[in-house]
């Protein structure tokens, strides 16, 4: 708590400095425009499905970086890390699972914070008409939807939760199968298309407030612990200035009165440390090595 | 009761028309109804053949790489509701694998991934076995008879492997919404033409029906108010109710001057009657004369022994007492008494025919005579008699005459033959009408005055005639009064 208090503070003291770099920005637009855009990729980890906002959400970046800003979204995770990693793209927002096992090819650039937290959860639902299950162990047998291999709260933590009560994630349920994206569980679970699915907590309880006809037909059975939240990163050769900058804008969305209407309900970046994963990492080793 | 038959024109015209338009629009709703459906059902077949077809393409790869979630958002596209044409949308979407078990659906409550698709048991149970018959490659339309729905199974082939199929359930087109819409826009057709034909029809069976009306009513009127109904406001045109009008008003225009003819036509009847009552009589009163004019004649001419004078006399006396019995016959209250026919008065009409066949040559014999008097009154058999001899004697010149009288039980015969000039057969069915005559002299009244005697006394008269014989046989009952 001390923590996001001073994060306040701070926030109030760069939104100032922010508000005069953008006029700087502004005016640079012109000449920078001409520049190699940047280059971000973008991994359902949120709501990346809404056109609107992402074109609202560019425009806004394109004024604050004075650069040109292009979106590069793909069917999967391992898509974005293949390029971000090959040098691709410049930034990507990802999870915390494929970024623990590519942290030393990446550099961290920023951690979204949710209520406060830079932490989300991963949550498991089921049917809201499926009033008995109550936990994931008793899905056994059943059809569950995951997010996306390379997803930490729709893949890795419901395997992980598995494996240390003793099951084998792959032969624990009847068949399961990979939506792309946390929304999409989210609907497969709501049709009924999967008995259970994974998903990630941010996503459900946003969708809880944008769009409660899809998870009014879900019903949450558990809910992890904190995990550290999917973070931006940046190819590990990407120049420190453009590095800072991007962190920069990043940081202080929160304090432009557009930026936040843009975060989503995020509470803001902070720049996080590595060692915020660490636990997810031991989560993949368990899961590798049960 | 009223049947329709009995109703006024001015109501059956409108009426019929109605029911013209009603038919029509019946007729042609089915007619429509008809095709709709079956263009429906084409459409409907098309398309769902040709979504089969892309689902089983577009789903070999999510198929063949487990890629549930990937395979259920394509059949969502295929899915959705086309508001414009809702029967094109498939009820129920289904992918099965080789073993018939679900891949993915788009009800996955009703058919859970893993379980047999047969489970939701009625058609679907059905479409497994008929999965195991046919080409496996081959898309499959199924209408189960009981099921209110019908299939479209497509196969997922992947390089020559069934994987599995595509099923589409689609609902038959419901006939009776459809039917109904078709029945209600038609009502509101059908109203909208009754709303300008009603009035139509209505004006048109006034124009129709009002000389007919007019007509009727005219009709009405006779045969008592001849006058008005000559005076009715009829139609004047050249169509059949025209000439209707116009036969009407010639019908009662001779309806009016008929009862003058028919006055006329009684008085000439009547004069025409006196007419030939007259001739009737001259000629009886003249048929006996001649034969006494004779007998006196040849008494003057032999002188008289008393014998021949007694004779002479008593013939005339017969011959008098005759003619005047045939005058008084029209004296309707002086009815003289008549005497019964007598054996005398045969030879007396032998007598008195006897000059006319001395003149003819034609020689008379008697075959038979009656031996007493016979109860039936002399003068009308004698002018029977006197009529067929001389008709006999007319007819044969040269010839024989002969005539027969006898008694049968309560019954006088007289024939009289002769085997002159035969009667043709045209002239038989004429034969006893008043002044029909198969001779230049005669008045044609004899044999008219035969029949009417013979009748009179309910005689039968029968004509037998060829050439060379002709028979006129009269028979008269008598006694039974």
């Amino acid at each position: 708590m001390d923590r996001d208090v001073a994060l306040l503070e701070a926030c109030g003291r760069r939104a100032f400095l922010r508000g005069v770099g953008a006029l700087a920005a502004l005016t640079v637009l012109p000449s920078h425009a001409a520049d190699i855009p940047v280059r971000i990729g973008l991994t359902p980890v949120f709501l990346d499905d809404q056109m609107g906002f992402l074109s609202q959400w560019r425009r806004w970046l394109e004024v604050k970086l004075g650069r040109t800003v292009v979106f590069v979204q793909r069917g999967s995770y391992r898509e974005i890390m293949d390029l971000l990693r090959a040098g691709k793209l410049d930034f990507a927002w990802v999870c915390g699972y494929p970024y623990v096992r590519h942290r030393q090819e990446l550099k961290l650039v920023a951690v979204p914070l949710w209520r406060g937290e830079p932490c989300y959860q991963s949550y498991f639902i089921v049917p809201a008409d499926d009033p008995r299950t109550g936990t994931l162990a008793e899905l056994r047998g059943k059809v569950f939807a995951y997010s996306d291999p390379d997803s930490n709260s729709g893949y890795l933590y419901p395997r992980y939760l598995l494996t240390t009560q003793g099951e084998n994630p792959d032969n624990f349920f009847s068949r399961s199968f990979f939506t792309w994206a946390h929304r999409k569980v989210v609907e497969a679970v709501g049709i009924a298309l999967a008995d259970g699915g994974a998903v990630d907590g941010y996503v459900w309880e946003t969708l809880a407030e944008l769009h409660p006809d899809l998870t009014r037909a879900t019903r949450v059975i558990e809910r992890s612990p904190p995990l550290a939240y999917p973070p931006f990163v940046a190819r590990s050769d990407i120049p420190a200035v453009e590095l800072a900058g991007f962190r920069g804008v990043l940081l202080d969305m929160a304090a432009d009165p557009e930026g936040m209407d843009l975060l989503l309900r995020l509470d803001g970046f902070i720049p996080g440390k590595s060692e915020l994963f660490d636990e997810i990492a031991r989560m993949a080793a368990r899961v590798r090595n049960p | 009761m009223r049947t329709l038959a009995d109703l006024s024109l001015r109501w059956k015209i409108p009426l019929r028309v109605v029911a013209a338009v009603l038919g029509t629009a019946l007729a042609v709703t089915v007619a429509l109804v008809a095709r709709d459906y079956d263009i429906v059902r084409q459409n409907l077949e098309g398309h769902a053949r040709s979504m089969g077809r892309v689902l089983a393409h577009t789903l070999v790869m999510p198929v063949l790489h487990d890629d549930i979630w990937r395979a259920y958002e394509i059949l969502q596209s295929a899915h959705e509701p086309n508001p414009a044409a809702p029967e094109l949308q498939a009820l129920v979407v289904l992918v099965t694998d080789a073993d018939y078990r679900v891949f993915v659906s788009t009800r996955p409550r009703a058919f859970p991934i893993g379980t047999s698709a047969a489970a939701p048991g009625g058609a679907y149970g059905l479409l497994r076995a008929e999965l195991s018959r046919g080409s496996p490659a081959d898309q499959r339309i199924l209408e189960p008879g009981d099921s209110p729905l019908f299939f479209i199974m497509t196969p997922l082939i992947a390089d020559g492997i069934a994987l599995g199929h595509v099923i589409l359930a689609y609902a038959r087109p419901a006939l009776l919404p459809r039917f109904l819409g078709q029945v209600g826009r038609a009502a509101w057709v059908t109203l909208v033409v009754l709303l300008i034909l009603l009035p139509v029809s209505w004006v048109w069976a006034r124009r129709t029906a009002q000389p007919l009306l007019r007509l009727a009513g005219a009709m009405k009127q006779i045969p008592l108010e001849l006058e008005a109904a000559r005076l009715a406001d009829l139609p004047r045109s050249d169509d059949e109710i025209g000439q209707l009008g116009e036969a009407f008003r010639r019908m009662v225009a001779e309806m009016q001057v008929k009862p003058e003819m028919e006055r006329q036509m009684l008085s000439s009847e009547r004069l025409a009657a006196i007419g030939r009552l007259t001739a009737g009589i001259a000629h009886e009163i003249n048929n006996p004369l001649t034969g006494m004019l004779t007998a006196i004649n040849t008494f003057q001419r032999h002188g008289g022994d008393p014998q021949r004078t007694e004779r002479t006399l008593s013939l005339l006396q017969r011959g008098l007492t005759q003619i005047r019995n045939t005058v008084s016959a029209l004296l309707v209250e002086a009815k003289v008494e008549d005497r019964f026919f007598a054996p005398e008065d045969i030879d007396d009409l032998v007598i008195l025919v006897e000059a006319e066949a001395h003149a003819q040559a034609v020689r008379i014999v008697v075959d038979g005579r009656i031996a007493e008097p016979v109860p039936l009154p002399a003068t009308l058999l004698r002018q029977i008699v006197l009529n067929l001899l001389l008709n006999a004697v007319a007819a044969g010149e040269g010839g024989t005459v002969r005539l027969n009288a006898y008694t049968s039980p309560q019954q006088l015969m007289l024939a009289v033959f002769n085997d002159g000039a035969h009667i043709e057969q045209r002239d038989m069915a004429y034969l006893f009408e008043p002044f029909a005559t198969g001779r230049e002299t005669g008045h044609g009244l004899g044999l008219w005055i035969v029949y009417q005697i013979t009748r009179q006394l309910n005689g039968e008269i029968a004509v037998e005639s060829e050439p060379g014989a002709t028979t006129f046989t009269i028979e008269i009952p008598y006694g039974k009064s």
